[in-house]
């Protein structure tokens, strides 16, 4: 089958893009939608024209390096599925498609269909992790972890960090991603200890990248191809709460924006 | 000079080996560690893990990913689990058995010492990764599951539902992510690693290229640590990510580290079969599909039915036949190879004729649908995403794939290569897998080393090493940065008539009917007559566009198909010496009556370590001979 592409060309960050219009023949349904642009770049090179930057590693949907926009939507049309896994065969002959990158301020372009997502590592720096230094770690079964808990940390655990729920908000928030590894570490007894620090952190650091707020309109949700669910947004802002307001012997160290006004003195 | 490879293998019983040679370490003190800086070259589960280790001793580690974040290694798409010696089911498992299945099942060509060491680090990796929040699969009590893998007779095996690669590797990820933000690692993203540089003897360095600007840039340091994978992709089709790359390796090679036994590569049984000429990777399916499917093939040659419309009487089940004990789960290898004889025969099914049916149909009549659905449910899942194909209704086809490659830098006991202060962890060693590795054992080596051995085995050398001042004005920096320079200019000024892609592609066809499952003298030579001409036509006609100072994926696959070019002729070197059949490696003049791989444990129980001796010029062997004291020398048999 014969497809009119419509894709964003864009040298670097600083330089401005636009929209170059290709036609790509003899594509199959067998096609991985990533092979796809694989052919097309290969026509590109053959016509001495530089082929289009995207991202990509594993090609089996777990690495969380592929994504961009097909028509709008993150990861193209169909649940569940990253645009590497996505085949041809759900595309029709004659199909006019339009391919750009994710789009969102903390995100910058850094050429055609690749994005910086380093922001998401800041997130985990500020406190995306379990305090366990090798070599301290008590026997496995000595901690004792409930099916539930297990099972939900891993539901949550599951997120590629792809950025698909960031490109898909209309305020470009990162609350999905956030509250999927709060999720993760807040519910298991290892990650208790951390639990208030790890949450107020982790949303500062949030808070202090370029991404928006969360309004509950819920397209990370359904753009998202692990199927992380809405749900664990609420048991951020619980944790949220639990933890600002919860009473202490000393005051919180939050790292990055301050959580309440500081003492202004005078 | 000559080369001396001494294994630094401890003295005493083997159980006491590690614990003998951590003692007779020397250690740093810890307000001296942080003068000590570390380059660390990869971020998957070996690299993350002792980069995040060596951070947290107070060390000043730098970290290099050519991956825009640490989280996308390779490592990350490990579907089925992580061995332990831990006995949790109280089913006759020990440090000792899991050793005696390493060495058994790597067919007699690892190090007794480092396998044993392997098993025995083992349980501290599990109780390290549950610390850190891995989420294993636990039961209802809340402890931990284990299944079994790979033909093994006990469940030793922990996993994370069909993702424990991600969850290991999301575990490293955050205990990295830790020191970084601690300030005891700096993360370099988005830059590879294109040189080594050797100062005196010893490894002082890296040279990189930062892929978003381009810029080449020299980094020092006191030691360098190399976990950069496997090779596997040397094949084009393999089931490894599509940045996966020699170029690290093959560097440190070429500045004189030794590669040890290049030619044992695994390939795994249950893949998706290629679908067409533009087909960029395969898929594995997981081998346990293996356990309720029935492998056949047409008995008739070029018999185009569709599957259900050929009667069971017309049907081969090869593999129930000829191993009537084991059938359908036979080892990796055994079951490989049959495939593809089979599929040689003109019997293959699917586009190309390279492929063979895995049925469900008697699994679904005699267990019924709903159970099978709950034992593979996923897995047809993906199966239907990627073929269309309802694997209910109509059988899968597989195909075998190159997965895994035991073969890598020649490392000692202390994991460091034959150049010093050049440290080489994970699948980028040649491994303590011998020529097969069993499943479930690359996540457990990759955190062993990472976690465990590097962080013990480093220090020790930063102890002893006595190291010059050493900067980047130094001449070796300098000649090594316009090497690369000179590299990348020559591959944008070929501009000639063919993509880098069609390089790989025909390079990938070569080694995989030439130096794949089933490898002959007359293939090898075949392979090694064409890979010279293949070099030399890249190097004259390949088309890389754009420039050496912008993001460019054209010019950063050129230059690892040039590595690739290079190493794949040292693997058919390797293959030819080595006439014995063993593990992974099935040289066809070495077979027992019944088909099944003959080792020469008189001509070649040792490893072969390869050094460079120029471009263009024959690679000298030198060896390392193996001693088996604990696990006797036998015929494997799967009858």
């Amino acid at each position: 089958m014969k497809l009119a592409l419509k894709i964003w060309r864009q040298k670097n960050t600083s330089e401005a893009g636009r929209f170059v219009s290709y036609q790509v023949d003899g594509v199959t349904p067998d096609m991985s939608f990533l092979e796809m642009l694989d052919v097309l770049n290969e026509q590109l090179i053959e016509g001495r024209e530089q082929p289009v930057a995207f991202e990509h590693d594993c090609r089996e949907g777990i690495c969380g390096s592929c994504g961009f926009l097909i028509n709008g939507v993150p990861h193209g049309p169909r649940r569940h599925t990253t645009v590497c896994q996505l085949h041809m065969r759900f595309f029709k002959d004659g199909d006019s498609l339009t391919l750009e990158p994710w789009r969102a301020a903390a995100f910058p372009i850094v050429r055609d269909l690749v994005v910086d997502r380093s922001a998401f590592d800041r997130i985990i720096q500020a406190g995306g992790y379990i305090t366990a230094p090798t070599g301290s770690a008590p026997d496995a079964n000595a901690i004792l972890v409930g099916k539930e808990a297990a099972d939900t940390a891993f539901d949550a655990a599951a997120c590629i960090g792809c950025g698909a729920c960031v490109a898909a908000c209309p305020n470009a928030a990162a609350m999905l991603f956030t509250a999927a590894k709060l999720t993760h570490l807040n519910a298991l007894p290892q990650g208790q200890p951390e639990r208030d620090e790890r949450t107020l952190n982790m949303v500062a650091a949030m808070r202090s990248e370029a991404f928006g707020s969360c309004s509950n309109h819920g397209e990370c949700e359904a753009v998202c191809p692990k199927g992380i669910p809405l749900e664990f947004i609420a048991g951020l802002n619980r944790d949220f709460v639990r933890a600002a307001f919860r009473p202490r012997r000393d005051a919180l160290v939050v790292h990055g924006a301050p959580l309440h006004p500081a003492h202004e003195d005078a | 000079m000559p080369i001396v490879l001494d294994a630094r293998i401890p003295a005493g019983p083997i159980e006491q080996k590690w614990d003998r040679c951590r003692f007779e370490m020397k250690l740093v003190n810890p307000a001296n560690r942080r003068k000590h800086t570390v380059l660390i070259i990869g971020s998957g589960l070996a690299g993350a893990a002792a980069a995040a280790t060596l951070g947290e001793q107070g060390y000043h580690v730098q970290c290099f990913s050519y991956h825009d974040t640490p989280r996308r290694a390779h490592s990350i798409a490990a579907q089925g689990g992580i061995n332990a010696a831990k006995n949790y089911r109280n089913d006759g498992d020990s440090v000792f058995r899991l050793f005696y299945d390493t060495v058994k099942g790597g067919d007699f060509r690892a190090r007794e010492a480092n396998s044993y060491r392997l098993a025995q680090v083992s349980v501290d990796i599990i109780d390290q990764c549950v610390a850190q929040g891995v989420p294993f699969a636990r039961d209802y009590g809340g402890l931990l599951e284990t299944r079994s893998f790979g033909g093994v007779q006990v469940e030793r095996t922990f996993y994370a539902r069909g993702q424990t690669g991600q969850q290991l590797l999301l575990g490293a990820y955050q205990a990295l992510e830790r020191q970084i933000a601690a300030g005891t690692v700096t993360m370099h993203p988005r830059t590879e690693m294109l040189d080594l540089v050797v100062v005196d003897g010893k490894a002082r360095g890296i040279v990189t290229r930062n892929l978003q600007t381009g810029a080449i840039q020299s980094h020092v340091g006191d030691v360098v640590v190399l976990a950069t994978g496997g090779y596997s992709n040397v094949f084009y089709l393999s089931t490894n990510a599509k940045a996966s790359n020699c170029t690290a390796i093959w560097r440190a090679h070429r500045r004189g580290a030794l590669f040890g036994n290049p030619c044992f590569t695994q390939i795994h049984p249950t893949c998706i079969p290629q679908a067409g000429e533009y087909q960029s990777k395969l898929t594995l399916m997981s081998e346990s599909l293996r356990n309720d499917g029935r492998i056949w093939v047409p008995k008739q040659k070029g018999d185009t039915r569709k599957p259900n419309d050929i009667p069971d009487s017309e049907r081969d089940y090869y593999l129930e036949h000829r191993y009537p004990s084991f059938g359908n789960l036979v080892p990796r290898d055994v079951a490989s190879r049959n495939a593809k004889e089979v599929s040689d025969e003109g019997r293959g099914v699917g586009p190309g004729g390279h492929g063979v049916y895995l049925d469900f149909r008697s699994a679904i009549d005699r267990l019924g649908i709903d159970v099978v659905r709950d034992r593979y449910g996923n897995l047809f899942e993906i199966y239907e995403r990627i073929t269309g194909d309802d694997a209910y209704r109509v059988p899968m086809r597989i195909y075998p794939a190159p997965h895994y490659t035991m073969g890598g830098l020649w490392v000692d006991y202390h994991l460091m290569s034959t150049i010093p202060g050049l440290f080489v962890g994970g699948e980028a060693n040649f491994s303590d897998q011998g020529a097969n590795r069993l499943g479930a054992s690359a996540l457990m080596q990759g955190l062993s080393d990472g976690y465990f051995i590097l962080p013990a085995t480093v220090p020790d050398y930063l102890a002893k090493a006595e190291l010059s001042h050493v900067d980047t004005s130094h001449r070796a920096f300098r000649d090594a940065e316009e090497e690369i320079h000179q590299r990348t200019r020559a591959l944008l000024h070929i501009d000639g008539e063919r993509t880098v892609d069609s390089f790989h592609r025909e390079l990938g066809r070569l080694m995989w009917d030439n130096c794949g499952m089933a490898r002959s003298d007359a293939s090898l030579r075949r392979a090694l007559a064409k890979i010279p001409e293949l070099r030399d036509e890249f190097h004259k006609n390949v088309r890389v566009l754009g420039t050496e100072e912008e993001l460019n994926q054209s010019l950063e696959k050129a230059g690892r198909v040039a590595d690739f070019l290079e190493l794949g002729e040292l693997m058919c070197t390797d293959a030819l010496h080595r006439t014995e059949s063993c593990g992974g490696h099935f040289r066809i003049e070495s077979q027992t009556p019944d088909g099944e791989a003959k080792r020469d444990d008189t001509k070649f129980c040792y490893v072969a370590a390869w050094e460079w001796t120029g471009p263009g010029q024959a690679p000298a062997l030198h060896q390392e001979p193996l001693t088996f004291e604990h696990v006797h020398l036998a015929q494997r048999s799967y009858k």
